[in-house]
């Protein structure tokens, strides 16, 4: 499963660890994260994240 | 006027004595504050960083007088917002061509504050530097630290640190350095900082201090935009941020409140006494947040390893003051910290019932349901509360 990058704050979302304050379980894909996910750091939404290169 | 800190080195900024608030009203500045602004005179000459907007005739007039404003080769914006690149519009006037370093979104930032046609944007990088003669600016990203923009910049040669609003503090000085002030005052202000602006973040505070121990710098001085420059033991205050970036508390419980009438402040003490008949060790303290600066409580709160908020209800919900702070402490985002909620009611008596929601929801754990009181408490109603902080102290020791 790939690392995505938040384009505002470089945070990167691991699925290997998840989100766990938003009870997202480690294992979960960003493409299966809920849509309204939103950046752990800044608050911004999936549609500003990248595939980490 | 400029303050020489080395041979190469001067400080060009603004001290502002007058400060009492900071972002609109979000943020009191009770010490004043300062906007720092560097000037490094080597074979070439960079300005780091300006200062707020209404000081910047006054900022340039006093640059003129240290220095021929055509013999800045380079401007540094390691952070844009009005703080800090206040003065660019001003200075930008009078050497309009000096190129500007900055990330990225730095210049996305200034471009939508100042909307300038023709500025010469340099775009900077981590790792990327700027030699200077005998010494070298590094830029270091710091996203979030705390806007999307923010770098440090790192002079090699004189080892100093510009680290931006990272380990700053609102807090006035004429005589600049940490070791020239009252410490009490200076680490309170450097802790409301962090408890107030920098928290949110904490994640990546924890990163980038990582990243900037294992860079191995040497540092002499670490130089903020606002407050004092950490001179004496500068690690000190890279130290205070790894405590407070790892869900910091001390032993303490704060009961914040808010009344109409007395009674959910008497329910509040009688909690207070049933907590430390339990616990003589912690420090209990109670803040009425109608009466107390709401930036202070919530520097109590980040020290706090648990609290306990109340408010009468009314009209079927909570107090405006109440609200306030529940709202601050949601964004702020404290980790690591118990809570519960308490009040006095008179029919609908939800009150505990929605300040314990909105605690939950802002990353408190729950200790418990609160207790609630109808009219004015008797003398039961209060041993009852004080058997409630008894129980609440078990619960968060």
């Amino acid at each position: 499963m790939e690392k995505y990058v938040c384009d505002v704050c470089d945070y990167v979302y691991d699925p290997a660890v998840g989100d766990p304050d938003t009870g997202i379980a480690p294992g979960t894909s960003f493409e299966d994260l809920p849509d309204d996910w939103t950046c752990p750091v800044c608050g911004v939404t999936k549609d500003d994240f990248q595939v980490q290169k | 006027m400029a303050k020489q800190i080395t041979n190469k080195v001067s400080w060009v900024g603004k001290i502002d004595w007058e400060l009492t608030k900071f972002h609109g009203d979000e943020l009191s500045t009770m010490h004043g504050s300062s906007y720092n602004a560097y000037l490094i005179q080597d074979e070439k000459t960079a300005l780091i960083d300006t200062v707020w907007q209404p000081y910047d005739k006054e900022f340039v007039a006093r640059l003129k007088k240290t220095i021929d404003l055509k013999k800045i080769d380079y401007i540094v914006m390691n952070h844009n917002e009005i703080d800090h690149s206040g003065a660019l519009v001003e200075l930008m006037r009078e050497i309009p061509g000096t190129p500007i370093y900055c990330t990225k979104k730095g210049e996305s930032i200034i471009r939508g504050h100042y909307h300038p046609q023709d500025w010469n944007f340099v775009n900077v990088k981590t790792g990327d530097t700027l030699n200077l003669g005998q010494n070298t600016l590094t830029f270091i990203e710091a996203p979030m630290l705390h806007w999307p923009d923010t770098m440090f910049s790192y002079l090699s040669g004189e080892n100093i640190l510009f680290s931006n609003d990272a380990f700053g503090q609102h807090f006035a000085t004429e005589s600049l350095y940490n070791d020239t002030v009252k410490q009490d005052d200076l680490m309170w202000e450097a802790q409301k900082y962090y408890a107030n602006i920098i928290n949110p973040f904490s994640m990546m505070v924890s990163r980038k201090v990582k990243e900037l121990i294992g860079m191995n710098l040497t540092i002499k001085m670490i130089c903020p935009s606002h407050g004092i420059i950490w001179k004496d033991n500068p690690k000190q205050i890279i130290d205070k941020y790894i405590d407070w970036c790892n869900e910091y508390k001390e032993n303490q419980i704060t009961i914040i409140y808010d009344t109409m009438w007395q009674s959910t402040r008497k329910m509040g003490e009688a909690i207070a006494d049933g907590i430390q008949e339990v616990d003589k060790d912690v420090t209990v303290k109670l803040f009425n947040a109608s009466q107390i600066d709401k930036n202070d409580i919530l520097t109590e709160i980040f020290q706090s390893k648990a609290i306990l908020v109340g408010s009468p209800t009314i009209n079927n919900g909570y107090s405006y003051a109440i609200a306030g702070i529940l709202e601050m402490a949601r964004g702020i985002k404290y980790k690591g910290k118990k809570a519960a909620a308490f009040g006095s009611y008179g029919w609908n008596g939800d009150a505990p019932k929605m300040i314990t929601a909105h605690l939950q929801e802002a990353g408190f754990e729950i200790v418990n349901d609160g207790i609630k009181k109808q009219w004015v408490p008797d003398v039961k109603d209060l041993d009852d509360c004080t058997e409630y902080g008894k129980e609440f102290a078990k619960a968060t020791k």
